[in-house]
């Protein structure tokens, strides 16, 4: 009883900013709600609505291609090449590089999407097109015409310093005699990253990739800010899809409740991503103290 | 295998020079170790002749072919690390056969050679462990193996018995010679305990704050030390270095010290006589010290303060004011505390060390 005394604080906090608006969320999915603020219990007509929503199939495979493709490219693998790059050359060069990849965690969303709006404007003003136009090309609505590329380039460049900054700490914390000894063995370079740094930096890789999933599935300003989704849905994902039926006027009736359906099936998705990430990469023996066996 | 020759061999980090102008060659299938105590530079040494580190200046040389310039895995150097540097990912099987995967070596090659050098050591019942599930003793064999398991031209060995409880390490020791005999291969031995260095190498090399002191057999490093340092650091119980002053009286020179006086013979005459009134160090192995009951003319009058039985012996203490001397004594021999004894010293096996801390012996001087 005591013990439930001393964690109230945080549950009571979980329980305000976590446990609750996922109950109201879900509840709202039930619900017409809308800008007239009426909540008639609907049943599961927003999930018939949903599963006959034309833009749905392309939303479900826009939200897999930016999740994967950025976590994949960006997130893990170009964080991964960052952090092997910035450890391998001297300290002070490594650590200026990676202050330089931080740098647009620090930029306020509005400023570093601007700055991509300028670098991809479809004018001749433009930073490529700028570079085009002096080799003689002709601009290109970089935007309209690569959404894909662009949502996940933006993204990833500024979610590629995460897992460089865990990555190169984990790598650090690698003792340099295996290094060393790898080397004596007749280790490469390449041959050391593959079959020594690799290895000994498995929990880190587990865990940017499962936590990076989850935040990229919920995560969608800069898409927002920088191709508001389009055109025409091109680059719109799940969470992005739910914040523009809610609180832009584009369906002309804010329908909070199909909003907040769609919301809960986002929360259901992250849920079961956690456990097949839980159950492929055993975060149980993550977490569990380290086997000993007596020799 | 190959011979080892470094010349001038220095290392720098920073302000720290660990490495000064080490010069000392190794012939091929010899066995030497780099003695001195700790923070002296033998690590750094080792890394550089591994490739790991670069040398600020000097050569290192294999078979007089210079190796400055050759990447670590082309130098087939075997090294076995302090703390063994065991991947903990791989089995021991794998950590093994690492150097041969690296060289592309076929499967069935591959598994007959660490089985080999597994029977050699002993450990082939632990091939499916991993690092985590072994006892000290045994890492250090499976590091030892995946060193010796490609052959290496030179193999070298940072401490590898310094993680080892002590009845292990004798035997160890025993161990690591045998198998260095039997396949002949030229070994560094990296040690801070002079034991190790004493018992194991054919040649030492002691070092001190990143220099060489002396490069010797081990009997001439413990019969005829160059230096202060030398003498100081080998020999257990340590020698007695007593500070003294060179007098002169009636023709005989005498040593002499607060309440204590020592005259000398006839062969360290030459050394000495220039430096008549002067400060020197007069070095006394507890071993080379006898003790008699009756009255000897080259012998010093002292009382016993102290006796400490070390099982084969009874160290014996005396102290004349300032001055304290140890002498080993046998067992049989009954000593008690207040006794007054008369300390012979073995005319030979006398040292003194000038102002310089260098010994002043005729055949060091010569050397
Ligand atoms: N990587 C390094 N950076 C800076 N100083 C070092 C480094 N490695 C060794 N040293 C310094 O060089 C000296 C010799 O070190 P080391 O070779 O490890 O000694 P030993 O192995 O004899 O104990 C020490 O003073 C140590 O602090
Ligand atoms: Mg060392």
């Amino acid at each position: 009883m005591q013990g439930f005394l001393f964690l109230s604080p945080g549950l009571l906090l979980i329980l305000a900013f976590f446990i609750i608006p996922a109950v109201v969320t879900a509840v709202m999915g039930f619900t017409s709600l809308d800008y007239r603020f009426k909540w008639d219990f609907v049943g599961l007509g927003n999930y018939y609505r949903m599963v006959r929503d034309y833009l749905i199939p392309r939303i479900l495979v826009n939200t897999l291609v930016y999740t994967f493709g950025t976590l994949g490219i960006f997130n893990v693998t170009f964080g991964l090449i960052l952090a092997l790059l910035t450890t391998s050359v001297g300290e002070r060069a490594g650590l200026f590089f990676r202050a330089l990849w931080l740098l647009p965690r620090f930029t306020p969303p509005v400023v570093y999407a601007a700055i991509w709006l300028w670098i991809l404007s479809p004018t001749k003003n433009g930073l490529l097109n700028g570079l085009r136009a002096a080799v003689g090309l002709s601009p290109v609505a970089w935007i309209s015409q690569h959404p894909w590329g662009v949502i996940i380039i933006t993204n990833g460049i500024i979610g590629a310093s995460m897992g460089m900054l865990v990555f190169a700490s984990a790598i650090k914390a690698i003792p340099r005699d295996y290094l060393w000894a790898a080397r004596v063995d007749g280790a490469s370079w390449f041959q050391e990253v593959r079959h020594i740094i690799l290895p000994l930096i498995r929990w880190p890789l587990m865990f940017i990739t499962a936590y990076q999933t989850l935040s990229l599935l919920t995560s969608y300003e800069y898409i927002l800010l920088i191709t508001q989704g389009g055109p025409f849905h091109a680059s719109e994902v799940w969470s992005l899809y739910a914040y523009n039926l809610a609180f832009s006027s584009y369906s002309g009736t804010y329908p909070f409740g199909y909003a907040a359906a769609l919301a809960t099936v986002l929360v259901v998705i992250g849920a079961v991503a956690s456990v097949i990430y839980w159950r492929i990469f055993k975060f149980r023996e993550m977490m569990a103290p380290p086997r000993i066996e007596t020799v | 295998m190959a011979s080892l020759r470094l010349e001038g061999l220095t290392k720098r980090f920073g302000n720290v020079v660990a490495v000064n102008g080490l010069s000392l060659a190794v012939d091929d299938g010899g066995f030497i170790a780099l003695l001195g105590p700790s923070g002296c530079g033998k690590t750094t040494t080792l890394l550089m002749i591994a490739g790991i580190y670069r040398p600020t200046a000097g050569k290192i040389y294999f078979d007089d072919v210079l190796m400055n310039d050759v990447a670590p895995k082309d130098r087939y150097v075997g090294l076995v690390f302090q703390s063994y540097a065991l991947y903990p990912h791989m089995t021991v099987f794998q950590n093994i056969a690492f150097p041969l995967r690296l060289a592309k070596r076929s499967r069935e090659e591959i598994e007959r050679k660490v089985k080999e050098v597994a029977a050699l050591t002993k450990i082939e019942k632990l091939l499916a462990r991993r690092p985590g599930q072994l006892s000290g003793g045994q890492q250090q064999r499976v590091a030892l193996c995946r060193a010796l398991v490609k052959e290496p031209e030179i193999l070298l060995l940072d401490e590898p018995l310094s993680n080892l409880d002590a009845r292990l390490r004798i035997e160890t020791r025993a161990e690591i010679k045998r198998l260095q005999r039997e396949l002949g291969i030229t070994t560094i031995l990296v040690t801070h305990d002079q034991v190790e260095a004493m018992t194991m190498a054919e040649r030492i090399a002691v070092m001190h704050d990143g220099v060489l002191q002396q490069y010797d057999p081990p009997g001439v490093l413990y019969d005829r030390p160059k230096n202060l340092f030398v003498a100081s650091f080998i020999g257990d119980p340590p020698m007695n270095l007593v500070p003294v002053r060179v007098l002169e009286q009636g023709g005989r020179l005498i040593l002499s010290a607060d309440g204590f006086q020592f005259s000398l013979g006839e062969e360290l005459r030459e050394g000495l006589s220039p430096l008549v009134g002067q400060e020197v160090v007069l070095g006394l192995r507890p071993e080379d010290l006898l003790l008699s009951r009756e009255e000897r003319p080259e012998g010093i009058p002292g009382e016993v303060f102290l006796t400490e039985p070390l099982g084969g012996g009874i160290l014996v203490h005396f102290a004349f004011g300032e001055v304290k001397l140890r002498v080993l004594a046998p067992r049989e021999q009954p000593v008690e505390v207040g006794d007054r004894l008369w300390i012979v010293p073995q005319g030979e096996k006398v040292h003194v060390f000038g102002p310089d801390g260098r010994s002043l012996r005729e055949a060091d001087a010569a050397a």
